[in-house]
């Protein structure tokens, strides 16, 4: 039987039972490699559970950056007997299986085309230990120490993980390098180490660091200047709250007196927490929400309210598998149409797709910016996938001398001096008008915001005429915003040639893996990666220029598509839909074959199996 | 229908605050309400409450959501920014506002639909924070804007203008702000403005979530035989437990009263609360018998109104929170961004 051979080039899965504490012992696995110079994506999967059901966490370990989710498994950690079959199943043949062998397994529960590799994880565990919880959770630092041995990962870089991670609790750090050496040489003891998968120190993760797309977002609100955050917990955005309150008691609290620069509410419902933001936002301060689908439905009528008002909010919708609650703990990309045209009565949005966390961070920045300068909502459109996810990507950058743009705000001096105020007046051309915050002036400068018709004096007003005269105007505000937002991004292929595909926010590893297969096949793809909605005239231009235009996305209704079609006017049949919605990350393999199905029949999709 | 802008002349006798403003200055829009609306009295007691406090009109910020109560800070406080949000959420919107400037006085307007049907989870929680605000409630029993269904707060048994009963148990917005932690709580009666001004002046003095349930009769739609909301029957069946009269620092208690007749109550800013008791053994700082009191009440059919609970010391939100004096809306790029030295050694944190 043969044995997979790979070096830096594999998939590792951790089968593992929800909340057996297996998370830090597998990230610590990533990480290790990670130290070791050799680009791994982690991808947790897991149950809308806290504790009992079946968790997955797969590593995909690529020196060739392919940080996309691959599809099989190289090595499964089989730590679930819930799921063994399954796990069993899902190796590739000639892959490696992982697993506690303290109990003996029926040999019908194996497969003759893997290499099964058994470790009493439990026998070392608890002839070591006495406390329950102890065996536990000294039995995941076991295995990864069995896997380092195996994997020919070096101790010395996971010991320094530990020392750093429980830098404030000595004690712990002995205790789990001797669990971690208690796996590790039991395996040099009774196994041939390594096996045919390898990690080989290299030097290709360079300055990058690691850090879920969520958190990357908090932070970035933070350098944003956002001073209101009101939020309500929801699966997969919560985390993105959490660490804006996190990065929040670390810089924006003042040393002396304890005072902070900034204020959180956890909301009653989403209703309440969009109400909140706009309430901020109406009144100077730089607020935002985190939410995801569920949550954006919930907030429609505000967000007409903010849009007919201009009134500035970022809202921040980590997306999920929906319609309804769907699967909460699945990713998709499917809240594209229902924040493009969020609301009752004609609107339309701004929307941000970050690929990963460090755009996440930039993103967030820009959002407020972006907010303050158009007075009107702001979406950043995460996924679970990138929210949720450990991800290597470039390090975070901020310019000491970049400023807040607050956009058009009429100070007490500039109504003294006599400009004109009107808060839905034109003055610039740009359809963007003044806006004065609460208590500026005690006679010039104050209006009535309303969700209600008005004049471009604020006034109520029932007249068709300056009804439509406004809509007219926040249609003129959109296109400005055209030349505000983030252009797309184009990736010509090596030659010429008449297919593109377009694409958005986490599917970018992907598709830049899939570009490459399908190359090696002979097939010249341009990539465009759209960043934001309205879209630029380099989306239009790039479409305009491809015989087959191909979009990629992660939900059902090729939501992206529609945008085109409606927004740019495009022959539908130009479009060619790639969509993957099983809320699993979308794949090189699928991507690269569904376009081949298209324009090359004849090559066999196993060609987009191989990844090397 | 438009916006109607009130004339801007003056009579030149018109007395002046310590501000140099007149009553005019507080004015707003000329009102499209129905004549005789108890809203319009309400609106008129904000007007006069804001003028003898010598607010600043323009460092008020007036919220509401969506009903006829809620147009009304149209018709008053023209010089103040306003926002009429939507139906039932003026209470997150006035939070938001809130946390982004502690430094502006707020007044929320709603009506028994806004607050106490579609809002009420709005209202509740909004209470619960302790948000300084003012909250008033301008509590008609009806859907008046959409001509005459009954809303939460509508007695059980009461009949509509058709003669229909209402089959529901009234939400009683009183009862539930004492529970929900309101600091201080009131009801007044639209028709009675000598017992309204002083409410509204406590409460726009207060700090804390102050709220305020003012039965205002719905003359087009809830102003009948078997209304429990109209004018006559609040009349008739109104229990006032005391009289307030708000003295701000300025002004001096010249009065004698005879002991026990009259409580004073100094609030956080050191407004003065003094009340003259006429149920003598109401207690206006327990909230557990001012609720056995209501409670008691309601079931004799009789409407409580006056202050009915205070906490003069209570905290808010921005306390609450800890967070800086300075309002948000006016910290710039060195007190928020950390700046790109943090951010490197933050990235070194994350390899």
């Amino acid at each position: 039987m043969s044995a997979l051979q790979a070096v830096n080039d594999f998939v590792v899965k951790f089968a593992n039972v929800n909340g057996s504490g297996s998370a830090s012992a597998n990230r610590l696995f990533a990480q290790s490699i990670l130290r070791m110079g050799v680009p791994a994506t982690p991808r947790n999967i897991f149950p809308s559970n806290i504790q009992g059901l079946p968790t997955w966490y797969e590593v995909r370990v690529s020196e060739a950056n392919h940080m996309g989710a691959r599809g099989g498994t190289d090595l499964m950690v089989a730590m679930n007997p819930q799921t063994w079959d399954q796990d069993v199943k899902s190796i590739v043949p000639g892959g490696y299986l992982f697993y506690d062998n303290t109990k003996p397994m029926p040999a019908s529960k194996f497969r003759d085309d893997i290499n099964v590799i058994g470790v009493p994880l439990t026998a070392i565990s608890n002839a070591q230990y006495t406390d329950s919880r102890q065996r536990q959770l000294f039995k995941n630092i076991i295995y990864v120490g069995a896997l380092s041995a195996l994997l020919d990962i070096e101790p010395k870089v996971i010991e320094t993980l530990l020392a750093e991670q429980f830098r404030t609790k000595e004690k712990l750090i002995g205790a789990n390098v001797q669990a971690l050496h208690l796996g590790r040489d039991w395996a040099l003891a009774n196994l041939a180490c390594p096996i045919g998968l390898r990690v080989r120190r290299s030097d290709r993760v360079g300055e990058r660091i690691f850090i879920e797309g969520n958190a990357a977002a908090g932070l970035g609100a933070v350098y944003g200047g956002a001073t209101v955050c009101a939020w309500y917990p929801i699966t997969p955005s919560t985390s993105l709250a959490e660490a804006f309150t996190r990065y929040c008691n670390r810089f924006r609290v003042d040393k002396e007196t304890g005072a902070k620069k900034f204020g959180i509410v956890q909301a009653e419902d989403e209703l309440a927490s969009i109400g909140m933001v706009i309430g901020a936002a109406w009144n100077g301060a730089r607020a935002f929400t985190a939410t995801s689908g569920p949550g954006i439905s919930l907030m429609q009528e505000f967000i007409g309210l903010a849009y007919f008002a201009e009134i500035p909010a970022v809202i921040f919708d980590v997306q999920r598998a929906g319609p309804s609650t769907g699967m909460p703990t699945r990713t998709q990309q499917c809240d594209v149409l229902s924040c493009a045209y969020a609301s009752h009565g004609d609107t339309k949005h701004v929307l941000l797709f970050p690929e990963d966390p460090h755009e996440c961070f930039e993103m967030a920045a820009l959002a407020f910016d972006l907010a303050d300068r158009l007075q009107t909502p702001v979406f950043v459109l995460l996924d679970l996938d990138i929210g949720m996810n450990d991800r290597l990507c470039a390090p975070f950058k901020w310019d000491d001398t970049r400023r807040m743009d607050r956009g058009k705000v009429m100070t007490a001096a500039e109504l003294d001096s006599g400009r004109q105020f009107g808060r839905y007046l034109d003055v610039d051309g740009d359809g963007i008008p003044y806006r004065t915050y609460p208590g500026t002036h005690p006679t010039k400068g104050s209006f009535f915001t309303r969700g209600t018709s008005r004049d471009r004096f604020a006034r109520y007003t029932e007249e068709g005429a300056a009804y439509q005269d406004n809509m007219e105007r926040l249609l003129h505000k959109f296109d400005t915003a055209k030349t505000l937002v983030p252009a797309a991004i184009r990736h010509d292929a090596a030659e010429p040639t008449r297919l593109g595909a377009i694409y958005y926010g986490s599917t970018s590893p992907a598709m830049d893996e899939a570009v490459e297969l399908l190359a090696a096949q002979g097939i010249a793809v341009d990539a465009l990666r759209v960043r934001a909605f309205p879209f630029g005239e380099e989306v239009m231009n790039f479409v305009a220029g491809h015989s087959h235009v191909f979009v990629v996305e992660q939900n059902r209704d090729a939501q992206l598509r529609t945008l085109l079609i409606n927004e740019g006017e495009i022959d539908p049949k130009r479009l060619v839909r790639v969509l993957h919605f099983d809320g699993s990350p979308i794949t090189a393999r699928f991507i690269a074959a569904a376009i081949a199905r298209t324009v090359a029949p004849e090559v066999p999709a196993q060609q987009f199996e191989s990844v090397q | 229908m438009t916006y109607l802008p009130k004339p801007k002349l003056h009579h030149p006798e018109l007395a002046t605050n310590a501000l140099g403003f007149t009553r005019r200055d507080y004015e707003g829009a000329i009102s499209t309400l129905c004549a005789g609306c108890g809203h319009d009295s309400i609106s008129a007691a904000i007007i006069r409450a804001c003028f003898e406090l010598d607010l600043q009109p323009h460092r008020i910020a007036k919220l509401s959501g969506i009903g006829c109560s809620s147009k009304t800070p149209t018709y008053f406080l023209g010089n103040s920014h306003g926002f009429n949000s939507v139906h039932g959420r003026m209470p997150s919107v006035l939070t938001g506002a809130n946390i982004a400037n502690r430094d502006l006085i707020y007044l929320g307007v709603s009506g028994d639909g806004d607050s106490a049907s579609i809002g009420i989870g709005q209202f509740a929680h909004s209470i619960r924070r302790g948000v300084n605000m003012t909250y008033i409630v301008e509590n008609n029993g009806v859907y008046g804007l959409t001509k005459g269904q009954f809303s939460a707060t509508a007695d059980k048994g009461a009949k509509n203008k058709r003669g229909v009963p209402n089959l529901d148990e009234p939400i009683d917005m009183i009862s539930m702000a004492l529970q929900l932690g309101a600091t201080y709580v009131g009801r007044g009666f639209s028709g009675d403005k000598t017992q309204l001004v002083p409410l509204i002046k406590g409460a726009l003095m207060h700090k804390g979530a102050a709220f305020i349930d003012c039965i205002s009769p719905c003359v087009a739609f809830n102003n009948h035989e078997g209304s429990t909301k109209s004018f006559d029957y609040v009349r008739e069946h109104n229990d006032a437990v005391n009289f307030l009269d708000v003295i701000t620092g300025r002004d001096e208690i010249t009065a004698d009263y005879a002991p026990g007749s009259v409580e004073i109550v100094r609030q956080h800013d050191g407004s003065l609360l003094k009340l003259r008791k006429l149920e003598a053994e109401y207690n206006v700082n327990d909230r557990a018998s001012a609720m056995n009191y209501l409670q008691h009440h309601h079931a004799r059919g009789e409407i409580v109104t006056g202050l009915l609970y205070v906490d003069p010391d209570a905290d808010d939100l921005h306390g609450y929170l800890g967070t800086v004096p300075t309002p948000f809306n006016a910290l710039d790029d060195s007190a928020l961004v950390p700046g790109a030295a943090a951010l490197d050694k933050l990235n070194a944190s994350l390899r």
